[in-house]
């Protein structure tokens, strides 16, 4: 059975692995303080959302919390598919050259020297950078690597934390166009951003309609 | 998962191993010859009393230099963001930190074992007492290796933690220490055996306290 499963194309693959992501009054607490109460919204196969807000209101602490990297305060959150994260970190082994750092989570990932990992690579503009040490790339470049590693990871949900900090024109379409064809392919992205993320068929989840203090005004 | 697993130690190694900017295996190398070096010049050209107090100075040479690489072990992979990374890739911190007490332990147990022997030199140590130092500390630096990663991982992210964690390693090492160094006193395999005891207790414990520290450090 396995083995049948292991010999479909990933289009296929897509169809028949369930996606979703189910938030049910979710509360999350940093420190002592309370930045959102009872959010609750469910997301299906195919689907984004991009959460806005202002600074500090809880965007990336919704999204590690989603990922299972930070505990809920109240509520629960159920998520089927795998999980890839996008946050400020790139997760690059700073002293390694690119190449070698990517390869790093290919091999973790199961990708191997594939055909499909260099058709990213140059589609995301870094094929001349894989020599070149980690810490000496741009904040764009650090961001197109992650994405890079985000698309070998092959995981159902994406969760992007400002993913398009320090990319120019160029690399912000690229980013939205790479978002639209994960959720084409029956995939789900969250989008925890205060710019523009231009997607067709995308959500928008105004965080501040949560937070304590508005509600008590 | 073997894959997963090679590729982490693989990781590891280079990082600690050869690792240019933070000194990799040398540095605890350098630093243990030296105390080696400076011993007979602070007690005087006295053969004999060399002889007798010699491998203790190697046992606490040793232990001190096991201290030099702590704050490059657990830290920087929690600012970088890797261990997120793995736990959402179902690799438990507890696999990464047997794996990192591993590679921390061939970076610096074996090195070191070398490095007894031009220190034995130094200090005039006859081969018995050399055999029972060699064969202490390959019974007592993997105890070492997992008491560093455990407390670097204890004190990632905290301010000061490099020191701190210094302080931290230096009483839970007692054991391995009096009964590693005692061995050289009766020369005999209880004492051995009561190193490796206590080696293997901080093994096991490493990967479960460590494990359980990187996630209480999330914040």
């Amino acid at each position: 059975m396995s083995g049948f499963l292991l010999s479909l194309g990933p289009m296929q693959e897509a169809a028949l692995s369930p996606t979703s992501i189910a938030v049910t009054d979710l509360a999350c607490r940093r420190g002592d303080r309370v930045l959102f109460s009872r959010l609750s919204f469910r997301l299906n196969a195919g689907e984004a959302l991009q959460v806005a807000g202002h600074n500090g209101i809880g965007k990336s602490s919704l999204l590690r919390i989603i990922a299972g990297l930070a505990p809920a305060f109240a509520g629960s959150v159920s998520v089927e598919g795998s999980v890839g994260l996008i946050d400020e970190r790139p997760a690059l082994d700073p002293a390694l050259p690119l190449g070698r750092a990517l390869a790093f989570w290919g091999a973790l990932d199961g990708l191997g020297k594939s055909s499909q990992a260099s058709g990213d690579l140059a589609r995301l503009g870094l094929a001349s950078l894989l020599d070149v040490p980690v810490r000496y790339l741009s904040t764009g470049q650090k961001k197109r690597a992650a994405l890079a590693r985000l698309l070998g990871q092959k995981s159902r949900v994406w969760l992007l934390d400002e993913p398009l900090n320090g990319l120019d024109g160029h690399a912000v379409e690229l980013a939205e166009t790479i978002t639209e064809q994960h959720c084409a392919a029956g995939g789900i992205a969250v989008i925890a951003s205060h710019q523009t993320f231009r997607l067709a068929a995308m959500r928008v989840l105004p965080l501040s309609d949560f937070a304590l203090q508005e509600r008590a005004a | 998962m073997t894959g997963r697993i090679t590729a982490l130690l693989r990781r590891d190694l280079t990082r600690l191993l050869l690792s240019g900017r933070g000194g990799g295996a040398m540095l605890p190398v350098l630093f243990f010859l030296s105390v080696a070096m400076l011993y007979p010049f602070a007690v005087g050209p006295d053969a004999p009393l060399l002889a007798r107090t010699g491998g203790g100075v190697i046992w606490v040479a040793a232990l001190l230099a096991a201290i030099l690489p702590l704050d490059r072990l657990v830290e920087p992979d929690i600012e970088l963001g890797m261990f997120d990374q793995w736990a959402l890739r179902g690799i438990s911190e507890e696999l990464v930190i047997a794996v990192r007490v591993i590679a921390h332990w061939l970076s610096f147990g074996p090195p070191l074992m070398l490095a007894a022997l031009p220190a034995a030199a130094l200090l005039g140590l006859d081969a018995k007492t050399l055999r029972v130092v060699e064969i202490g500390l390959l019974a007592g630096t993997p105890g070492l290796a997992a008491l560093g990663v455990t407390v670097a991982a204890l004190t990632a992210g905290l301010r000061g933690g490099a020191a701190l964690s210094g302080l931290l390693v230096i009483p839970m090492a007692v054991p391995v220490l009096i009964f590693g160094a005692g061995s050289l006193g009766t020369g005999g395999a209880s004492g051995l055996a009561l190193t490796a005891a206590a080696s293997l207790v901080l093994i096991a414990i490493a990967p479960f306290a460590g494990g359980a520290a990187v996630r209480a450090a999330r914040g």
